[in-house]
Formats: structure tokens, C-alpha cells, sequence
């Protein structure tokens, strides 16, 4: 509760700040200020301590995981916006309504992991979207923006329509929208119910890209600013993936075994589609679009059954890969294009933030000793362990090493062809910044354990 | 500088592993992951041991031998290099499957990164083949090694925990494919060798020295370590099929080796060759065997490395590697020609040499296995005899060619460990107690209940 409240309010204040504070520096230092402010306010509640003590009864849940994702998801905007300040007041004239927005977002994000009712579901859902349209077109004066604002937003608004017509079906049968283990109950009711779940199914796989509702993702994600694309691409995404999992794995029973046809099916199809098309892009920005694609199909996984291990391995691998792709997205946003072959001889001329790349790369790939290992471990681990088909992890693996392939091929370009890179003027301080990432990475690439311990106690 | 504490740290690596081989087991046991039940689990057994000191031994004579024509940059190339080695010792050393994992990629890495950046004209392409590949058998591993971890009762990762993890038959045969495949490409096995040539042929020659005598062990060691242990049932059903498939994977590269003119292209495929056969006495579950390959693990190490070595100082003094134009060795360096006839006949496993010993208790348990299967062995023994003399006729007698002429005498340090290289492969094939001696605790503990 306290994360909604306080969030919104700072979204406001955020948004007035820009008239009473001229500085972008300083509505930077606001904007992180009041992101640990939030991060304070949502951690006072876990340990039992409220801003307003508000009966949310049937509406609002507050489970000590939604509340330590909240902290993860604060944490993670926390690291983008203090990367990623100087490059948001670049766009558009006033910075300070960006990081209005952001707050709106957060707040947006509390609402979903902590929703106990489908009409809090769709709430979050829009609080979340709709500035994620703004920041989309936010680079009013080119047209690639403004082509995949519209593109989102139309789109956008249809799954949310699909959505809700799946929660009226949920209503037509149960009389209410409430999220409760399904009974077995009439024929005709079970039907009903089915296809609801089937229609939000469709919906939240638009949210998070999963094939074969992602079409959008590589337009819109090419077309955002690139600064916006990491946010979108991480956070936002990872949010809606907390919200699908707190729905499908209560409710899957009443699929049946139509649950066990439709979400492997979304599984490979999405590793498929993320990862064979992300091997042909020429643009990094692309190629990393269709990867964000692919890695959604890695977090499927954990809509597979109940146990704790999906619940700590969605958490690691939202944390590693919103990490891994910030940095990379941050080295993007210095590159002058956005073609592989900016990149050519990057490991000569800036050695640091080449190794910086590597290592977010290597995350992203899952190779050992980065976080990256463990998160796609804990997916593998709790998929076999909920019984799943063993076809389909060798099925994931085959692709997980496809992934190796193009985000390798970007190392390759910066240490073993020759050339100049098109990158920009960089502060030293803009890749020690990066540094924290990478070492965040390995840390939890070695002792992932850390991530959870405040889960439990 | 940086050649000179890159050398030292090896030698005390050497210097360890001497110990640890001389005066026994030593155990490292933390708690890694808690949540995972993970150990940081170092252990010394026999089989530990001799791979051990394989790589002890392997790492020093490589840097010294190279000392003088090593690349631009050398700090990162060696310290890569180093990256490698603690990866290898860990692969050796790990009593837990997930640290096992966790090394295997570790030495992995440095290698892609060495090859790529110092290797030779195709080096990318033909790196990435060799990283795409092995990652995927790797990959594999790790689904298998989650399989056995959630069927354990006591839901940890220890090699005796996974042993009576309790699968049913389908699941125990897809496991024991899902390690099978990422050994086999390791080692590598017949269909899936094809990275190995170009990977050799393009690596740097320190690299390559590392990949042959001690990468491709992680793969037998990994069918002895694990493999074997953990699936004795779809080892035993499956033996016949893969004893097969190693052995038409000797004669495969065996003949290919015959028709090769770029002499380290044919060390790879006899490199091929011989762990082919390696494999397939595995795969026979035999104590006799087994103990022929713990020996001829070492000794094919050494072998290949004496090998590698004559082969890149002639690279590096006549830019050639086609044996059509070499010739008359014997006649220009008489000293490196006798040392390269030396090597060459360990690799043929002429008795007195080292691979003599591993050899005969290899071709003992085929024979015991199936009678067929040593009668196709023993024909890569002729093969093995062809392209090797062959080899050395084309390269040390004959006509003294006019590259030839130029070499000089090869440099003082490539000349010592060739030497004491030659040394170890005469001593250990005369006097090979020391190394019975060595691993017979493994096979004890190892084969065959």
C-alpha cells in the first residue's frame, strides 16, 4: 500500500517539480532521491509499518514477494534513471515529466504485484501502459517514434480490450471478480471460465511479448528512444511477467489440460521466433528487441507450477536480465548508429567498456560466472521440477545456444575485426556507472542466493 | 616480465601438483549455494591425480617452450592462458556436479577469447564453431545434471547423492545421452569431431598444445568421472553401439590422417584417433581398460605435446606446414629430427614408449569385450604405423628442401622440454609403476559393481 500512495504522490510532485527546479541535474537528483524514498516506504511496510492503514480487503494483497519485487523493481529504476539521467533530458523539454511518468509506472507496478482482484489487474495494467505509449513517441520529431507510438498504442489498446473481455467471461461464470482456486463446478460454467482465462492468457502474453503476440515488440522497440526501449524492455516487462505468474499459477487447474498444449506451445514458439529471427539482424537495437523476445520465453518457464524455486527464479532472472540489458542498451545509447559495425574495434580504442559489454553479454547469454547462469539454472530447475516435459528444456536449450550466437557476435565485433568505432564523447564516470552493473552481475553470478535471503527473513 | 611470473606461477602449480600426487588425497569441502545445496567440493583421487599432473606438467613446458615467438599484448594472452589452467585443475578437482559445470565453462571461455584474438587467418569463424558446439553439449550436461539433482534423495549435488538418484529407465537414458553428448563433443567422438582440425589448425600453437594434451581430457574424464559412475545400466546397454562408434571413429580419422599433406592437421586427426580408442576401452567397462586409459591419459598428453611442439618450430623457422615441401630434417637438425622420430614413435606405441603400456591393456580389454571390435582396433594400429612413418619420412629424410636449409638450430628452451619431454616418455614406458601406483585407488572406487 505504502508504494502506491507514495509513488503516485511523487509522480506528482515530479511533475510539478519543473516549475519551481530549472536544473535537469537536479530533477535527476529528485528523481533518485524520491526512488529511495519509495524504496524506504515499501520496505517500512514489510516490516509492518503503514503510511495510511487502508482496508484493501479483496482488492489489494500484499504478499511478501509482490513486496520484495516492488523493492527489486524501485532498485532496478533507481540504477536506470541514475545511468540513464543525462541521455532522458536529451529528448523531448522537460525532463521532470519523464521521471513523472516513471513514478506513475511504479506505481503501476505495486498495483500488479499485489493485485488479489481482476479489475486491480487491469488497473495496473493501464497505469503501466499508457505512459509506456507517451514514452514510446516521445522523440516528437521522428517519425520511426511517432510510427511505433501509434503501432503501440493501437495495438496495445486491443489486447487490453481482449483482456477484459476475458475477466467479464471469468464474471459471467464465477459472479465476481475475484482470483480463487476454480472449482469444479456446472459444465457450462467450466467453459466459461476457460475461455476467459484463455482470452487474459492471450492478453498478458501481448504485455510481455511472448509469441505469437509480439509483433509489436520489435517495431516499437526500434522505434522508442533507445533510452526508453531499456526501460520498456526491462522493468515493464518484468512487472507484467510478476502479474501473469501471480494469475496462471493459481488458476492453470481450471485450463486443464489445454494448459498443457497452450503454454508450451507459447514457449517455443516465442524461444523460436525471439531467437532464430534475432540472429539475422544487422542492428544491435533490433537484434536486442527479438532477444528480449526470446528471454521472455526463458521467464515462461516459471508459469510452470507452484514451487518456491519458480517464485525465486522469475525474481533472479528479472534482476539479472533488466541488469544486463540496462548495460548493454547504456553502451547503445553512446554508439553514433546502431549497426553491429559500430562496435568493430570497440576492445582497442575503450578496453573497460568493452569487457563491460562482454560481461553483460554473457549475462544475457547464460554463460557461467554471471548472474545469467543462475537465472536460466533456477528456470530449468523449477520447470523439471514441476514435471514439465523434458523435451522441452533440451528444446530451450538448442535455442539458448543459438542465443550464444548473435549476442557473441557482438563480442566478436569489438575484439576481433579491426576498426574504428562510432561512439560517442564518454565521461569516465558514465563507465564506472557501468561497472556497478557488471559487478552486480557477477556477484549474483556467484552467490545468487544473496537476492533472496531478504525474501524470507 | 610477465613471461617470466607466468612461468613461475606454473612451476609452483607443478610443484603442487607433485605433491598432491605424491603424498595423497586432499579435500576442500564449503558450503557454496545454500539454497541449492551446493558444496565447494575439491577432491584428489587417483584419476584426479594423473590429470593433475598432466596439466601441471603441460602448462610450464608450453610457456617455456614458446617463450620466445609469443604474440603482441602478451600480459592478457597469459594471464588467459592461466584463466585456462585453474579452469582445467577445477574440471579435475570438482566432487560436485554443479561446480563441475561451473569449471567446465570456465575453461572454455579464455580459450574462445585466446583463439579468437591470436589465432590464424579463419580464427573467428572456425573458434566460434568450436564455442557454439561445446556450449550446446554443455548446456545439454547441465539439463542432465538438474534431472539427476531433483530425483536425489538428499537434494544436493555430490557425486555419490547423484549416483542413487532414482530415475526411472527413460529418464536415466536421456540423461546418460544429455552427458554422453557433451563429452563426445568434448573428447571429440566421430560424428561430432568436426570442429577439432579447424580448431587445432587455427588456434595459436600454445593453444592448440593446451586444447590437445589437456582439453580433450575433460571429456574422457568426464565419462570416467561421471559418466560411468552414475549410469552403469545404460552404460552397459548402450556399450556395444558406442564402442562401435568409437572405433569406426579411429579408422575414420586414421585414414583421413593418411591422406594429409599439413602436418598439424594430421596430429589432430591421429590426436582424434587415439582418443577414439580411448573411449571405446571405456565404454568396455573393464578394469584392465580402465587402467589403460588412466595410463595412457598421461602419456598421450606428453606425446602430443612433443609432437605439437617439433611441428611449430618447424612452422615457425620455414612458415611451411605442408609436408610435401619439408624434408631432409635429419640432414639440417639432426637433433630435432631424432627428437621428432622419438615422439613419433611413442604414437605409435612402439614398446619402450609410454603409450605402449596404455595401449596393450586398451587393445586387452577389447579383445576381452568383443572379438571384432579389437580386430578393427588393431587395424588402427597399422594405420596409426602408416601415417606416422610416413610422416616422418616425408619430414626428416628425403631430399633436403630448400625451406629446410634455412633452419637454424632451434632455441635453448624448446630444445630442453623437448628433452625432458622425450625423457618421460621413455621412463614411464619402461618404469610405468609409478602411474599404476597412482591411480589404483580409482579403480577401486570407480568400476564395476
Amino acid at each position: 500500500m505504502n508504494a502506491i500512495i507514495v509513488s503516485a504522490l511523487l509522480g506528482v510532485i515530479m511533475m510539478f517539480s519543473s516549475w519551481y527546479v530549472k536544473g535537469e541535474r537536479t530533477q535527476k537528483t529528485i528523481a533518485l532521491i524520491g526512488l529511495v524514498v519509495l524504496m524506504v516506504a515499501n520496505l517500512s511496510q514489510m516490516n509492518g509499518w503503514y503510511v495510511v492503514n487502508y482496508d484493501t480487503k479483496s482488492m489489494l494483497i500484499f504478499s511478501r514477494f509482490g513486496l520484495y519485487a516492488n523493492t527489486l523493481f524501485f532498485g532496478l529504476t533507481f540504477i536506470y534513471i541514475w545511468i540513464n539521467g543525462e541521455e532522458i533530458s536529451k529528448i523531448g523539454n522537460h525532463a521532470a515529466d519523464f521521471y513523472a511518468l516513471f513514478f506513475f509506472m511504479l506505481c503501476g507496478v505495486s498495483v500488479l504485484t499485489s493485485f488479489d482482484n481482476l479489475l486491480m489487474l487491469f488497473i495496473g495494467i493501464e497505469i503501466l501502459s499508457i505512459p509506456l505509449y507517451i514514452l514510446t513517441g516521445s522523440d516528437k520529431k521522428s517519425l520511426f517514434s511517432n510510427e511505433a507510438a501509434i503501432k503501440y498504442f493501437l495495438m496495445g489498446s486491443f489486447s487490453t480490450g481482449i483482456l477484459l473481455l476475458g475477466i467479464t467471461f471469468i464474471y459471467g461464470a464465477t459472479g465476481s471478480f475475484h482470483l480463487r482456486v476454480p472449482q469444479t463446478g456446472i459444465k457450462y460454467e467450466q467453459f466459461m471460465t476457460s475461455a476467459g482465462l484463455i482470452l487474459i492468457f492471450a492478453a498478458m502474453n501481448f504485455k510481455v511479448s511472448a509469441a505469437p503476440f509480439h509483433f509489436w515488440t520489435p517495431d516499437v522497440y526500434d522505434g522508442a528512444p533507445t533510452v526508453f526501449t531499456s526501460f520498456m524492455a526491462t522493468i515493464a516487462k518484468a512487472a507484467g511477467f510478476i502479474a501473469f505468474i501471480t494469475i496462471f499459477q493459481t488458476q492453470y487447474k481450471a485450463l486443464g489440460y489445454s494448459w498443457g498444449l497452450i503454454l508450451p506451445f507459447v514457449i517455443i514458439s516465442t524461444l523460436l521466433v525471439g531467437n532464430v529471427t534475432a540472429v539475422f539482424q544487422r542492428s544491435v537495437k533490433r537484434m536486442l528487441a527479438y532477444s528480449s523476445i526470446a528471454q521472455a520465453g526463458f521467464m515462461l518457464f516459471a508459469l510452470y507450477g507452484t514451487s518456491t524455486l519458480a517464485n525465486e527464479g522469475i525474481l533472479l532472472y528479472m534482476v539479472v536480465y533488466s541488469l544486463a540489458s540496462i548495460g548493454v542498451f547504456a553502451v547503445l545509447i553512446k554508439m553514433k548508429e546502431n549497426s553491429i559495425e559500430a562496435f568493430h574495434g570497440l576492445g582497442k580504442t575503450h578496453p573497460l567498456l568493452a569487457f563491460l559489454t562482454t560481461v553483460f553479454l554473457c549475462s544475457l547469454a547464460g554463460i557461467p560466472i554471471t548472474g545469467g547462469f543462475f537465472a536460466k539454472y533456477y528456470m530449468i530447475n523449477s520447470i523439471l521440477l514441476a514435471g514439465a516435459g523434458l523435451w522441452l528444456v533440451i528444446v530451450a536449450m538448442v535455442f539458448a545456444t543459438i542465443s550464444v550466437y548473435y549476442y557473441f557476435k557482438v563480442i566478436q565485433a569489438m575484439y576481433f575485426v579491426e576498426g574504428h568505432p562510432a561512439i560517442m564523447e564518454l565521461d569516465k564516470s558514465y563507465t564506472y556507472k557501468l561497472s556497478v552493473i557488471a559487478i552486480l552481475l557477477l556477484i549474483l553470478g556467484v552467490f545468487p542466493s544473496l537476492l533472496f535471503n531478504y525474501l524470507y527473513f | 616480465m610477465a613471461n617470466n611470473i607466468a612461468l613461475a606461477t606454473t612451476l609452483v602449480i607443478l610443484g603442487l601438483s607433485i605433491l598432491v600426487a605424491v603424498k595423497g588425497a586432499v579435500d576442500y569441502n564449503q558450503p557454496w549455494i545454500l539454497i541449492l545445496n551446493t558444496r565447494f567440493l575439491l577432491h584428489t583421487d587417483g584419476l584426479a591425480k594423473i590429470l593433475i599432473l598432466l596439466t601441471g606438467i603441460s602448462f610450464p613446458a608450453i610457456l617455456f617452450a614458446t617463450t620466445q615467438n609469443q604474440p603482441k599484448q602478451k600480459n592478457i594472452f597469459l594471464s588467459l592462458l592461466l584463466f585456462t589452467q585453474s579452469g582445467l585443475m577445477g574440471v579435475f578437482l570438482a566432487g560436485d556436479a554443479l561446480l563441475f559445470y561451473f569449471f567446465w565453462e570456465l575453461a572454455l571461455i579464455p580459450v574462445y577469447f585466446l583463439s579468437s584474438i591470436w589465432g590464424g587467418e579463419k580464427r573467428v569463424a572456425v573458434t566460434f564453431k568450436f564455442f557454439i558446439y561445446t556450449f550446446l553439449g554443455s548446456l545439454l550436461m547441465l539439463v542432465g545434471i538438474i534431472l539427476l539433482y531433483i530425483h536425489t534423495s538428499e537434494q544436493n549435488f555430490l557425486i555419490s547423492s547423484l549416483m542413487h538418484a532414482s530415475l526411472t529407465p527413460v529418464q536415466q537414458a536421456t540423461a546418460f545421452v544429455l552427458f554422453f553428448l557433451a563429452f563426445a563433443i568434448k573428447m571429440p567422438l566421430f560424428p561430432f569431431h568436426t570442429w577439432q582440425p579447424d580448431a587445432y589448425e587455427q588456434s595459436p600453437t600454445a593453444v592448440t598444445m593446451v586444447l590437445s594434451a589437456v582439453m580433450v581430457k575433460m571429456g574422457l574424464y568426464g565419462v570416467i568421472r561421471w559418466l560411468l559412475p552414475l549410469f552403469p545400466l545404460a552404460a552397459k546397454t548402450n556399450a556395444l553401439f558406442i564402442v562401435s562408434l568409437s572405433i569406426v571413429g579411429v579408422l575414420y580419422a586414421s585414414f583421413i590422417a593418411i591422406r594429409q599433406d599439413d602436418i598439424k592437421r594430421l596430429i589432430a586427426y591421429s590426436s582424434i584417433a587415439h582418443i577414439g580408442l580411448m573411449n571405446a576401452a571405456l565404454f568396455t567397462q573393464n578394469q584392465i581398460g580402465l587402467q589403460g586409459v588412466l595410463i595412457q591419459l598421461f602419456s598421450h598428453g606428453i606425446n602430443v605435446l612433443g609432437l605439437w611442439m617439433v611441428a611449430d618450430i618447424i612452422e615457425q623457422q620455414t612458415g611451411i606446414r605442408s609436408m610435401k615441401q619439408m624434408g631432409g630434417l635429419a640432414k639440417a637438425q639432426p637433433t630435432l629430427a631424432i627428437l621428432l622420430v622419438g615422439f613419433a614413435l611413442a604414437n605409435i606405441a612402439l614398446p619402450l614408449t609410454n603409450a605402449f603400456v596404455g595401449e596393450f591393456l586398451i587393445f586387452n580389454s577389447l579383445f576381452q569385450f568383443n572379438i571384432w571390435a579389437a580386430a578393427f582396433a588393431g587395424v588402427s594400429v597399422v594405420l596409426s604405423a602408416i601415417y606416422t612413418l610416413n610422416m616422418i619420412q616425408k619430414v626428416a629424410y628425403g631430399e633436403l628442401s630448400t625451406p629446410m636449409q634455412a633452419m637454424n638450430t632451434p632455441n635453448k628452451n624448446a630444445q630442453i622440454v623437448l628433452i625432458i619431454l622425450l625423457v618421460i616418455v621413455f621412463v614411464t614406458g619402461v618404469f610405468p609403476q609409478p602411474l599404476f601406483n597412482l591411480t589404483a585407488d580409482s579403480l577401486q572406487q570407480i568400476i564395476i559393481k
